[in-house]
This record gives C-alpha cells, structure tokens and sequence, in this order.
C-alpha cells in the first residue's frame, strides 16, 4: 500500500453552516477521559509481527516534520530523502515488505520551504505539506495569514496545516473562529487544510471539544493537536476528545474527518498507543494516512530501531539509521 | 500470516502472558495444596476438591475441605498465638505487614498470573487491579499498626477472627481482611472461596517466608460447611464475611448472642444514575468498568441503569457500539477485556435470570463477539428496557448484564435509585456540580462516585448500607471493625427487674390519684393509648402501685415507626439538633422537680436522684455539643480526587432500655442517636415506665420535633422483637438481659439491621468512658464514602 495525498475515495467534508447546538451543550469530564485514555494504553498489547506491522503502518501516518528557525534547503533535502526512505532497504527485506513503496505520509514545512520539497520530493508521490497562517501564534492579521496560505499552495503545498486564533475559543466567539477557519479553507482551495486547535493553549478539554467541531463545520479536512511549539502538545486524554468530536461529527453528517496529533510523540511505545486509541474509538478506517496522521521528527529514530531490534533481536544503535 | 497481511487487517494479534511459573508452582506441589495451620502445611494428603480454570476447564489443583477437626486446630493455633501477637508493638506488627506488602509486590506477575488462571479474570485487571490493590491495602495497614498508639489510644484487639471471603476477588479480599486485622493486633483464620484458593495457597507460602509468628494467620481450605465452622466456633470473637446476602442472613443468625463481633459485605444491585447533563462518553466508559468489569461479577456493579429520558437513546446507541468493541476471550491475553465467569454453576445462574427475564419479553442485547469453544464465558450485554418491577431489575445478576430503567427527574432518580433492599453503592454522572452532589447526598448507599465508578483504596472506606451489610473496609473506619474500646475486664450481668405486665382489670382498689397517673404512648409527638387498650400497674420497689403504663404491642410499634420514618427531616441541620438538645438540658432543670419526683418514687434516694438529673443534664449537653462535631473526614486516597466520608445517621433506630438508672440510661441511648440525626422508637424499661411523663412532657416543651422521639411502654423483649423484625428499622440497641440480646439478633437477619446489644451485661451509666462517648457517635451512624474525581 502506498502513501500518498490525501485519499479523495470519499467525500471531502465541505463543512456546515455554524451550528453552536452541536457542541455548546457538551461538557467533557477530565478524569474520565485520562482513565479512558490511560485504559486504552494500558489493555492492549500489540506483539512482534503485528507490533512491526503496526510500527511499520506508523511510519505511513508520520508527516516527518522540520519547523525550525534555521532550517535550510539542505536540511529539507535531508528530510525529504528521509521521506522517501524511511527505513533501511535491509530490514524492509526481512520483513517482507521491500515492495510496499514505504513512505511516510508527507513533510511537513514552513511555508518558505515548501518549494525545495517540493523538489525534492518530484515524483514520489509523497504531499508536501506546510504550515500557515502565522504559525506557530496565529496572531498575524487575517489578510497576512490568507495570502500566506495562498503563497505555500502556490509553491506547490498539498496539505496546509492551519493555525486557530486561540482567543476566539477563550472567549467562546465561535462565529468569529468559524469565520476566520472558513476563509482559511477557501484559501486552501484544492489542498487540504488541517486545523491545528493548539490543545494545550485551550484551557479545557470541553474546549477542545468545541473548538474541534467549529473547525469541522468550517471545512477543515483534519483536526490536528498541536503545534509542537504549545506547552504541552497531543496528549492521549487530548486526542480522545478531537476523536469522539470527529465522530460525533461524522454521525451528523456523513463526512470523515481525519485526526493528526502532533509533538510529543517520541517513541515507538507512544505511536503504538495512539493507533490502538484510534482504532478503539474510530476503527480501522482511522488508521491510514488519509484519515490519521502523525506529525513528528524524531520519532520516526524510534521506531526504525524497535524494528531493526524486531528483524535482528538485537538492540539497535541510533548511529545505524539513515538522519533526516 | 504476514508483516503485510497485518498492515492491512491491523489485528491486535495474540499476546499472551506466560502461565509458565505459576503452573511450574502448582507442579512442584503435586496440584495439590494443603491448609495453613499453626505455620505448617496440612492436609494436603487428603486434596478432594477439584480447583477449575474457568476459561478451559482444565483441573489446576486440589484442596481439602477442612472439617470440625481441622477448624478446631487452626482456631486454637490462632488463639494461643494471640496474645503475643496483641502485645507487639505496633511498630513490630507493622515491619511484619510491611514485609508482606514488599513480599507481594516482589511476584507481582505471579500472584497476578495465578489469580486470572483460578478465577477466569483477565490478566489486565489482575495486573492493574487486583494485586496493586491488595499490596496497597498491606501497605496501608502497615501504617495504621505503626500508628495505632496515636489513632486508636485506649482501644484492644478483640482475639481471633474467622473471615470467609468470596471468589471475584480472592487475594484482594484476602488483603482486606487480613491486613486490619493483623495491624490492631488479632489473629485470623481465613478461608478462602474454594472455587479461588489459590493465591490464598501462595500467600501463605509469603507468610511463612517472611517469618510470620505460626499461628498468626491461618487459612483453611473448603466449602460453605468449612465457612460455617468458622463462624461458629466458640473461640472466634470476631466474624468478617464478603459474599451473599443470603449467606449474610445465616451468619447473622448463626451468630446471634455469641457476643462475636460481625462486619458483613454482601450483595448489591447498585445505581448507576446518568444525567442529561452529564459527560456521556464517559458515563459509556463508566458502564465498561461498572458492569463489564471483572465478567460483571462485582458487588457493588453498577448494574442498574437509570438513563435521564432525554438522553436515554442516544446514550444506548453509544453503550451499543463501545460494547461491541469489548475482546472476550483468553484471560492471559494482554488485550483480553473480559475473561471467563468463575464456573459452570455461575454461569447457569446468570443464564437462567437472563432467559427468564426474555420469558417475560425483556429484550437483551449482547455483544456480537464470538465466545471460545471451552471455558464459561458470558458475552457482555443489557437490557435496554426494563421496568423496576421485573425480577432482573431487582436481584443481583453477578454477570456482565446491566438493566435500564428511565427517569424524568432529579428526584425520581432518587427514589428509583433507592428503590432497592441494597445500599452497596451507586455511581452518579452529572457535569452540574449541584445535581451530582444532590444525588451522592440522597442515594441511600455505602460508597457514591460521581462521574466515575469502581474506584477503590485502602484509604477509602468501602461498605454498604442496608442489605448490602454493615462495617467498613479500610481507612480507619475498617480499623474500628477490627478494635474495640478497653473495656473493664469484669462486668456483671445486667439486673432484670421483674415486672407484671397483666392488664389492670380493677380487681385491686387502685386510689382514684394513681389512676389519674395514666402514662400514654408518646408517639408522632403526641400522646397516644396503646392499641390493644390494655395498662399494667407500675410498682415502687415495696409493691405499691404508683400509676398505670400501657401494655403496647406490635400496632404500637408500627405506628411510632411511621411517625419516625416521617420525621426523617430531623437528620437535615446539624446546628438546629444542637439548639434543640441545649434547650432539652435547660429545660430538664426547670422540670427537675417532676423528674426528681419520678425518680424517687422508682426508688432512688433524693441524693442519688439528683446526681441522676445532673448527669443526665450533662449528657444532653456534651451530645448537644457534638451533633456539628461528628464531621466526617477527607481521604488522603488518589490524586486529584476529593474523597470524603460523610457520617450518615442509620435512620430509623430502635432502642430498648436497660432496668437501670431509669432516667439516665433511658437517655444515654437515646442522645447520641437523635444528636446525629436518627430518629428513635425506644422502649423504657418495663419497671420504670413512670419516667415517660415527665420525659415526652420535657421533649414537648423543648422544640423536639414530633416523631424524633417516640416512647413505647410495654414488654420490652416482645417490643424490641417487633422492631427487630420491622423491615423498615435501620438498627437495634438493645440493653437487656442476654436471652433478649440473642433473640433480637435472631430476629434482625430479616433486613439486616445492625443491631447492637449490651449482650445481658451491665453498665455503668455514670461512667462517661462506658456509656457515652465518640464509640457512641460511630456506633450511631455509618459513613459514606463520596468519590468526586476532578480536572478542569
């Protein structure tokens, strides 16, 4: 199976008028979705083949990411070969899967970064994928942050992941947000936009819950944790709420919407915990790279070394895998 | 199949935890596993029960059923290993359980092994659960055996205790009986359910190891006749059972006038109470940890479903689909969630309440997931329709099937909730900080969770109201359970006066002046003749009539418990029964006259009648003092979970008086129940019924709300029979002689009342440290424990 652009093998959502009755009677318990989320992780256990099965389908959901002050078309390089090559030729070999085509699921860049990924990744099928809008603080005015997307989509950006005005969800202005989200998706156009609500900025997760189905009824093809830059990034408690949000959104109107956290997943433990939380909540269907992402940068390391570890039954050296 | 197979189904896949050491254990014992007696093996020679994995069947091991001769020995190994053990300082008895705990932690993965193969239990809650849970409980109790000096001055342990625990949670109701038990310093024989000895085996194994004194713990091996050994063996002071509340009756009767102390833990058929308001993914989550936990087989499971009706369909489509996600199947299987129901006979069990419900057109819905080929498994399922009168919405199911019932308001939620003979726990589910807290207030229920259910620490207390039993586990309150005030060594049997109760036919002159003295009934606040129309004559000690007293019987008794029912309100306001009971004292002196006279004319001298009146004055107010005072506490239990224990009066509280100090005695029991709120129907002693006039004329002219206090006059073993027998009375104290005492604990097993007798003995009513006091307080009420998890 190959990764690729966001499958369009269903509808993408066109979003909905602004329903605030969706969501404005939701209240979301905190220590029941820590023991829910603490529970998932804790009675489901996903051993050696299936475990490199899973590890190796993580590797398809990652948008392998650089969002660095002093990136340059060098490192991009890097991380898109890395894109292209996840994993070492020999251990795909030993798993029998040489001829999947393993990718990751896109890269993720700033917005001026985009053409030289684009490049580097001409013919590979992988997206680019770029964030916008003021990222990581989205307080630049409106105006700035549309003509940015339209800049990166410009340069070729398949994917724009989007930032929320934070204080639209603080004050409950959720005409404003949807608004604001509903022009970001106009001005994505052909790509598809994924909506970063920057969980850990939002106070509660009732909030997130909100803002998660305002973002959905503007359009937003993805509802995405975080910027990694937050004081705390995806959580498993977080990453719950967005998805019985999507869930409850997809009840109502027939549209998938897919699920990207972001930041704080490190280890190969942590990739295979969020895919059995998404599988519990959501399903199978969740766990492909059209509907479920993950953004990270050194957690695809982790991984590579759990499965080396897998194919050899030795541990791994990092110094052994290819750096993006 | 292959890595690439795999990427496409993204099956979980089998992970199995390896059963390896703990069959290499029951190997390396020849399956066969003996009783622990005096700190040596026994019995093993003669193995006839056959111990079953539940999930496949196959026979794990033998134990032997212990007889007359075995229970005799391993009582007396624990009581001639009591007194040394009493006498460690409870510094030393805590190293002793700290090493148990450590010892435990240590094999954790082998005791959580042990514990799915014998009861069928998933590996993920032996692992999560059960053993973390048992070896915090040790843990705990450590700490209470270093701490007792300073938490419980002046209190002793009270000798061996035989305790009979079921087979849902073996070794964790092993912890529960054994660590408070060892920390105040008793001794235990213990039997395990034979259909779950296993890690009861193991654990006595950890004993000997870590150098337990012999005799200290004893754990014997059989089935219900071995249990009833136990419980009745003269040497036993103290009886602890977990399991039915059918069994529970037996040992109440059983037990009944052998002075054995007794906490009983029994079934439930608890509220799980979903608001419109509330967070209902979570309250779908709370179902799967309520009711298909542990295959459902929980007492306190909240199994009945109250579904505010506005919610009610959506929040059944949700329970739908997360039931289908529930993986059955084998129980040493890491990402198995629900494991095999204990036996075959459990299983029958469960099958028949499900199908006769179906009989009566309940439609039961159950998870689609395949069941294995062997084993007794149960898929998980509920009812999503059914009416309080069904049969399954009333008996305890003990498998994973929950019934559902709607409701329409805050207050109808209650009254369904508390529409039940149990009161084990409920669990609440509002995000409206005011409608979860009204609800924990109002369910009658030994342990609330709001939002959230099945949460459990040994720093908590944990018990039921009602049939579901009496006594708590952990927390301090679990300790009291396991200690008792020092008391004087010598006490004498309590003097019974002989009164003739025959009706007063006029056959003897009675001058016209006593029969104006008439005493009435003080019943609902107002004065009332006795049903039956009849009155006895009341005599000084020289045998002259003094007045006459009613000879009330069973419709006397009725009609006062009605009028205590409806003056429930009286538990409300702390603060107002404090201002009633001070303005009782100060109204006692201005009657003092009246009272004196009463007093004298029973017998007493001026002097002893007047340091009667003064002592009684101050009883009044020292229990005036603590009606606000007897506050509860808070747990130092989970992080950011504010859990409290509030003390509740029981209710409605019988009391018979004691033919001594006529006034002062009387009082004593009456105090502390109504200054925490009970209200009472108490019976005066039989010879010193003239008190009643002054008295109910002191309550009318004190504010005492009609109903709080009723006084019936007659024969006080018939009368106290009535109310020990009466479903709706919460609780007993009885003082009189010891064949009475016997005869209302008999006579409570019917709603499982708790009952408290003076056991035929005499006290000292003067003596504040005997007859008064915070034991008073405790005995008066019964705590329940409030989980509020929080977060913003």
């Amino acid at each position: 199976m190959k990764a690729a652009v966001m499958s369009d093998s269903f509808p993408r959502n066109p979003g909905t008028p602004l329903a605030p009755d969706w969501f404005e009677d939701v209240q979301v318990n905190r220590s029941a979705a820590e023991r829910r989320a603490a529970t998932v992780a804790a009675s489901r256990s996903v051993k050696k083949d299936h475990q490199a099965a899973w590890l190796l389908r993580a590797i398809q959901c990652i948008d392998l990411t650089t969002l660095a002050g002093d990136d340059t078309p060098g490192k991009v390089h890097r991380l898109c070969a890395k894109a292209r090559q996840p994993l070492r030729p020999d251990l795909l070999a030993a798993m029998g899967v040489a001829d999947i085509g393993l990718t990751t699921g896109a890269v993720c860049v700033y917005p001026t970064m985009v053409p030289h990924a684009v490049r580097a990744l001409e013919g590979s099928g992988i997206p680019v994928a770029s964030v916008a809008t003021g990222f990581p603080a989205g307080l630049t005015p409106l105006p700035l942050r549309l003509a940015e997307i339209a800049y990166a989509v410009e340069q070729g950006a398949a994917e724009i992941d989007i930032v929320i005005t934070r204080e639209h969800v603080l004050l409950g202005n959720w005409a404003a947000l949807y608004d604001e989200i509903a022009q970001m998706r106009a001005a994505c156009g052909a790509a598809h936009m994924k909506a970063i609500l920057a969980t850990g900025e939002l106070g509660t997760l009732t909030n997130v819950y909100r803002a998660s189905m305002v973002a959905m009824q503007a359009g937003a093809d993805f509802i995405k944790t975080s910027t990694g830059k937050e004081p705390e990034n995806a959580t498993l408690p977080v990453s719950l709420v967005m998805l019985r949000a999507l869930r409850d959104y997809g009840a109502r109107t027939g549209y998938r919407i897919g699920f990207k956290p972001a930041g704080g997943l490190r280890t190969a433990k942590d990739a295979m915990n969020w895919l059995a939380l998404v599988k519990e909540e959501l399903g199978n269907d969740w766990l492909r790279p059209d509907l479920f992402r993950i953004g990270a940068s050194s957690l695809l390391l982790d991984i590579e070394r759990q499965l080396e570890h897998h194919v050899t039954g030795r541990y791994s050296a990092a110094s052994h895998h290819a750096l993006s | 199949m292959s890595i690439k197979d795999i990427m496409d189904s993204m099956d979980y896949g089998p992970a199995p935890e390896s059963a390896g050491d703990a069959k290499a254990w029951l190997a390396a014992r020849d399956h066969r596993l003996g009783h622990f007696v005096a700190g040596t093996f026994v019995g093993a020679e003669n193995a006839s029960i056959a111990v079953e994995n539940p999930a496949t069947g196959e026979t794990l091991a033998h134990i032997p059923a212990a007889g007359a001769a075995e229970i005799d020995a391993a009582v007396a190994a624990a009581k001639a290993a009591f007194p040394r053990w009493a006498k460690l300082s409870g510094f030393e008895r805590a190293q002793y359980l700290y090493a148990i705990a450590r010892g435990l932690q240590k094999r954790e993965r082998f005791f959580a092994v042990l514990e799915s193969l014998d009861n069928g239990k998933p590996i993920s809650e032996t692992r999560t659960a059960d053993i973390p849970l048992a070896v915090r409980h040790f843990y705990h109790h450590a700490g209470w055996a270093a701490a007792l000096h300073s938490e419980f001055p002046d209190h002793e342990p009270l000798g061996v205790c035989g305790q009979v625990i079921p087979w849902n949670f073996p070794l964790l109701m092993l912890a529960w009986k054994i660590a408070p038990a060892l920390a105040a310093g008793n001794t235990v024989v213990l039997k395990p359910a034979d259909l779950t000895p296993l890690t009861a085996a193991a654990f006595a194994e950890l004993l000997a190891e870590i150098g337990l004194p012999k005799g200290v713990v004893n754990i014997v091996h059989g089935g219900a006749e071995t249990g009833a050994l136990i419980v009745r063996h003269p040497d036993v002071a103290k009886v602890a059972f977990t399991g039915s509340t059918a069994v529970g009756r037996e040992i109440r009767r059983a037990t009944a006038g052998s002075g054995k102390r007794l906490t009983l833990e029994l079934g439930g058929k608890s509220p799980f109470v979903v608001c419109a308001d509330a967070d209902l993914d979570a309250a779908v989550e709370g179902v799967v940890e309520g009711v298909w936990f542990n295959q459902g087989e929980v007492c306190c499971a909240g199994s009945r479903l109250l579904l505010q009706e506005g919610i009610a369909t959506d929040f059944l489509t949700r329970l739908r689909a997360r039931m289908q996600k529930i993986r059955l199947g084998d129980p040493l299987d890491k990402s198995t969630d629900m494991g095999a129901i204990v036996s075959a006979r459990q299983k029958a069990r469960i099958h028949d309440l499900l199908a006769g419900a179906q009989a009566q057109g309940y439609a039961l819905e159950q998870s689609a997931c395949p069941l294995p080929a062997k084993g007794h498994f149960v898929a998980p399922g509920f009812f999503a329709d059914t009416e309080p009168a069904a049969t399954v919405s009333q008996v305890e199911i003990f498998g994973p099937i929950a019934v559902t019932t709607t409701f329409r308001t805050v207050d109808e939620a209650v009254s369904l909730a508390n529409n039940t003979a149990y009161g084990l726990a409920a669990s609440v589910w509002s995000e409206n900080i005011n409608v979860a807290t009204e609800l924990a207030a109002r369910i009658k229920a030994g342990v609330v969770w709001i939002n959230a259910t099945n949460i459990f620490d040994a720093a908590a207390p944990f018990g039921g109201v009602k049939e579901s039993g009496f006594g708590r586990e952990g927390a301090h309150e679990g300790m009291s359970a396991y200690l008792r005030p020092a008391t004087p060594k010598r006490r004498v049997a309590a003097r019974i006066v002989p009164v003739d109760l025959t009706a007063h036919t006029g056959t003897e002159p009675i001058a016209p002046a006593i029969i104006d003295r008439t005493m009435k009934n003080h019943i609902g606040g107002k004065q009332a003749r006795p049903d039956g129309g009849a009155s006895y004559v009341l005599r000084n000690r020289k045998g002259e009539a003094l007045a006459l007293a009613p000879i009330s019987g069973r419709k006397d008794i009725r009609n006062a418990v009605e009028a205590a029912l409806k003056a429930g309100g009286w538990a409300a306001n702390a603060h107002g029964r404090a201002q009633v009971l001070f303005y009782l004292a100060e109204n006692l002196a201005a009657r003092a006259g009246d009272l004196t006279a009463a007093l004298v004319q029973m017998g007493a001298t001026p002097g002893e009648a007047a340091r009667e009146l003064r002592k009684t004055q101050e009883r009044i107010f020292y229990y005036a003092g603590m009606a606000d005072k007897d506050d509860g506490r808070t747990h130092a239990a989970k992080p950011r979970h504010l859990t409290l224990s509030v003390p509740e009066p029981l209710g409605v509280v019988g009391v018979a008086a004691p033919d001594e100090a006529p006034l002062l005695a009387l009082m004593s029991l009456i105090l502390p129940l109504i200054a925490v709120g009970n209200t009472v129907v108490a019976v005066p002693s039989p010879a010193h019924a003239l008190i009643m006039q002054p008295l109910y004329q002191l309550f009318d002219t004190s504010d005492l709300p009609g109903g709080v206090v009723n006084l019936v006059a007659g024969d006080r073993d018939a009368l106290a029979g009535v109310l020990a027998e009466h479903d709706a009375v919460d609780a007993l104290w009885y003082h009189g002689s010891a064949e009475g005492a016997a005869r209302v604990e008999t006579l409570s097993a019917g709603n499982l009342k708790q009952v408290w007798t003076n056991g035929g003995l005499a006290l000292d009513w003067a003596d504040d440290r005997q007859a008064s006091g915070r034991n008073w307080l405790d005995r008066a009420t019964q705590v329940k424990t409030i989980w509020l998890p929080y977060g913003a």
